[in-house]
């Protein structure tokens, strides 16, 4: 482990600072939030069709039913930039204008919004709209419309679309073994336990948003690029978020709705979207065929990885999902090509979740390294760990860290690993199996504000968000240890674009950014302090601002003490800002976090039946800001990872572009039975090329990894490769054992 | 409009009611506790629930007018004051949730398991009688879904006060 000058509450277990109000039922989430004028309640009608264009409308039966203040249609929107336009900010920056025009985007697209007094008022108004469509044909599947496939502009998080190095063919045709596979990966939803929700308010020009979202900076932007407002205008308030998962970095289609219902009259207006509008309403992950080929040489070394990846985009909504980008940073190699091809389609938005790129790019390329592992006659760690790569491989720069095979050797020591064990317990085939996993790790821009105020409380602020992440607790971890002083003189105030901006929360650069900001804030704070400590004493010239501590309502360093109401001009509290920026590591260096996954299922001989039994994960995630909250987010990642291996996927009728489990009922998701004790591992460590407290993201870490160690598992149990996920007890039917 | 009487955490509440209102969002909207939370509405995921005369339901599958009389425990009514019930204490103490939209349905569940496990009412994994063991717990709790994953904490949590108490 690297020396770091970070010995006090940074890293210690402490109980989340919020948790009290959390268990309490006191957190307000964005549908909680009450405010002083009673809200109004908007119900959305969504399309049956998913293209076409509204012929008529007839809202008539709703307008007139009690309690009933508005319907908003297509016919009485206020003006908006058109959707996707002002774009150059990125997408979650560009106008997401709603119900614009009469053209229908998705099945599920609202194309009435009823505003009433209660919901029950506005929900039974709502199913009186009758909406007569002229349907069109659409896009839904990118395996059938592959004539259509595009090259997408870039890729989420990489420019790179495509990567060739090396001569693939010749390795690969002269590879001694060979190995290739066609997959799929389905739809998903981050499914996240509190369903979009905004109350909206307008005050003239200026508008007021509570709602539930991870980047409120962006956020803002959009509000401003879909109304044509400044973005100074708009103040988002998120202060408690429940669940992200990437679903909720941008704005979604209540939060434009609730603007117009307000709009429209001149009330505050509150739209939670019900469970099945999230999901058409709210984002998911796209569906992927990816085809997979590599050869090894004799000795059991990688020659030639081919990475090939098919997905879908939603019309004028870029996002085209790094499926292969994983494959670039894994394993050394002689050549190695990757592509990524999107059909552009009329779904609803496709977009991040957990991981985007790794969680369905190393579901199947692990899996594939194990079937090469397996040809190549090479335990599946041993191969691994024999081509780990110097360098890295696609773009030839050092890695910052690279503690992959300590990773995999203390995942196999901890797991009991003896090779991928298969053996019979009566009727349960028990398997185990094993998978690297791997993470950019990111920085962003971010500024926070700290304030001491004279009685020696400190209060930080920033527009940051705390999605379940633990950021409020180590925010207050990192601006305690800053200022020497306990975490109970430290609130840390988020979710509000009142407060300085951040990178929010996504892509795991939220913790390393906004803890940085927070921290050189402190560092500023300290140093200003000391030089006001000089104006007001003469002995506390030339003193070293590093040792400064608050004690109670005083600075102090060594036996010096000086009361902080004597260093300000009266007013009240002094305060000071910081920033963060990635530095020149991020261009110079291949920065990752790492990890590797070990695990038992047991297959049910009749009926293939797959039950988890035990699940390892060893990681190394740089400095661990809170040794209690990382390990849940881990382990929240590696249940993730169950799901994708085993159960989640959102299934469409592609007869009509309609997503059909849209419900908790049928988009399954773990429960607690579903998941055994988990075995969480950190290794302990320090990125100094990181950020400056040497930390790395840690969120999607878990996600990566775990899925194809239980499919790895599930080929020991049971002998057949599953080449599609999640992989279901009718996919292993007929290669079970014959009974009797 | 309809008539209702009720308690909720010890108050009586006397209520005029659109028929059409569930349990859940009379507490969320006529009565403004936000606590219980409304995740899908379809008791699907089990941020709803409530203990009702000393059972656990979902109170977003329940019509409010069906609880005339009734004594309605919500998560508003679990601390004392200021001070945490165990169980909300075991929740914050070993990180059983993340973001905390499902705590407070998790929260009333297992108040409700732990009188159930007290009764000795068997569950679909319980052998001869019941046992405390990781496996009751997980079962008995899978009506409430965590997406951030803090499993394996709840059971710690529920299985300390469990514990305690025996």
């Amino acid at each position: 482990m690297s020396e770091h000058e970070f010995k006090g509450l940074i890293g210690q277990p402490l109980d989340r600072v919020e948790g009290p109000l959390k268990v309490s039922g006191r957190a307000t989430y964005a549908a909680d939030w009450r405010g002083d004028k009673p809200h109004l309640i908007g119900f959305i009608v969504e399309s049956p069709v998913a293209k076409g264009r509204i012929v008529s409308i007839d809202t008539k039966a709703a307008e007139a039913c009690a309690g009933v203040e508005a319907v908003v249609t297509h016919e009485n929107t206020p003006k908006q930039i058109p959707f996707g336009e002002r774009a150059k900010g990125g997408r979650f920056a560009q106008s997401h204008a709603m119900m614009r025009t009469d053209a229908i985007r998705h099945l599920g697209y609202p194309v009435a919004l009823v505003v009433a007094q209660t919901f029950e008022q506005a929900r039974h108004a709502a199913s009186l709209v009758r909406c007569e469509i002229a349907a069109e044909d659409g896009v839904f599947n990118p395996e059938k419309h592959e004539d259509q496939a595009v090259k997408p502009d870039e890729l989420d998080g990489t420019p790179e679309v495509d990567t060739e190095a090396g001569d693939f063919e010749a390795e690969y045709g002269k590879a001694a073994h060979q190995v290739e596979g066609e997959f799929h990966t389905p739809s998903q939803h981050a499914a996240a336990m509190e369903p979009h929700a905004t109350v909206a308010q307008w005050d003239g020009d200026k508008l007021t948003v509570h709602m539930s979202i991870q980047i409120l900076g962006d956020g803002r932007k959009a509000f401003a690029n879909t109304f044509d407002i400044d973005p100074e205008d708009v103040r988002i308030v998120s202060p408690y978020i429940g669940g992200g998962f990437g679903s909720k970095l941008g704005v979604h289609n209540e939060a434009i709705l609730a603007a117009h219902g307000a709009k429209l009259t001149g009330k505050p207006v509150r739209i939670a979207q019900h469970r099945r509008n999230v999901f058409s309403n709210g984002p998911h992950r796209p569906r992927h065929r990816q085809r997979l080929k590599l050869g090894a040489d004799a000795n059991g070394k990688i020659v030639a990885i081919d990475h090939a990846t098919l997905s879908i985009m939603a019309r004028d909504y870029p996002f085209a999902e790094a499926a292969a980008s994983p494959t670039r940073a894994s394993y050394a190699t002689k050549a190695m090509r990757t592509s990524h091809r999107v059909v552009e389609g009329d779904i609803p938005k496709a977009d991040s979740m957990r991981a985007p790129g790794e969680a369905v790019g190393t579901l199947t390329f692990e899996s594939m390294i194990d079937e090469l592992a397996h040809s190549c006659g090479v335990d599946p760690v041993e191969f691994r760990v024999r081509n780990e790569p110097e360098k890295d491989p696609h773009s030839g720069k050092p890695f910052s860290t690279r503690k992959m095979r300590r990773c995999l050797q203390e995942g196999a020591e901890k797991f009991g690993w003896k090779g991928p064990v298969s053996r019979r317990e009566g009727d349960w085939l028990i398997g185990h199996g094993m998978a690297a996993a791997i993470r950019p790790n990111l920085m962003q821009e971010a500024e926070a504000e700290i304030e001491l105020s004279t009685d020696g409380h400190l209060t930080v602020r920033l527009d940051m968000t705390d999605i379940g992440t633990g950021t409020y607790t180590i925010l207050t971890q990192i601006a305690a240890e800053a200022m020497g002083v306990a975490p109970e003189h430290v609130t840390v105030k988020l979710g509000d674009t009142d407060f300085p901006e951040t990178c929010g929360s996504g892509g795991s650069f939220g913790a390393g950014s906004t803890g940085t900001a927070v921290f050189e804030a402190a560092k500023a704070l300290k140093d200003d302090l000391l030089k006001r400590a000089a104006k007001a004493d003469s002995e506390w010239k030339g003193t070293n601002s590093k040792e400064l501590r608050i004690d109670g309502a005083n600075i102090a360093l060594g036996n010096r003490s000086l009361p902080i109401a004597q260093l300000g001009d009266g007013s009240g509290g002094i305060s000071a800002k910081g920033a963060a920026k990635p530095g020149k590591e991020y261009k110079t260096m291949a920065q990752y976090s790492y990890g590797a996954q070990f695990a038992e299922v047991a297959v049910d001989a009749v009926t293939g039946e797959i039950r988890l039994r035990r699940l390892t994960g060893v990681f190394d995630a740089g400095l661990i800001l809170n040794e209690k909250t990382a390990r849940s987010q881990l382990m929240g990642g590696m249940i993730f990872g169950i799901g994708a291996a085993l159960m989640e996927e959102s299934l469409m009728d592609e007869r009509y572009g309609a997503f059909m489990n849209r419900d908790l009922a049928e988009y399954h998701v773990a429960v607690n039975r579903d998941v055994p004790r988990l075995d969480v591992h950190m290794i302990e460590g320090f990125d100094e090329n990181s950020n400056p407290l040497g930390s790395k993201g840690i969120g999607e870490l878990g996600i990566c990894g775990a899925g194809p160690a239980i499919a790895n598992a599930v080929f020991a149990a049971t002998g057949h490769r599953v080449r599609k996920f999640p992989i279901h007890m009718e996919d292993l039917l007929e290669h079970l054992p014959a009974i009797g | 409009m309809h008539p209702l009487r009720l308690t909720v955490n010890g108050t009586p509440h006397d209520l005029k009611i659109d028929p059409r209102v569930s349990l859940l969002d009379l507490l969320r909207e006529n009565l403004a506790m936000t606590g219980s939370k409304k995740g899908c509405d379809h008791g699907q995921c089990g941020a709803c629930t409530v203990i009702v005369n000393g059972r656990r339901i979902n109170s977003c599958l329940s019509l409010a007018v069906a609880h005339e009389g009734d004594e309605v425990t919500t998560i508003e009514g679990m601390a004392d004051g200021e001070a945490l019930s165990p169980l909300q204490a075991a929740f914050v103490k070993h990180d059983a949730f993340q973001c905390g939209y499902c705590t407070p349905g998790q929260i009333c569940s297992a108040t409700a398991l732990l009188d159930e496990l007290k009764r000795g009412e068997p569950s679909v994994v319980t052998k001869e009688k019941v046992e405390l063991i990781d496996e009751e717990i997980r079962e008995r709790m899978s009506g409430n879904l965590c997406r951030c994953g803090a499993y394996n904490n709840i059971v710690d949590a529920i299985m300390e006060v469990a514990e305690a108490r025996t």
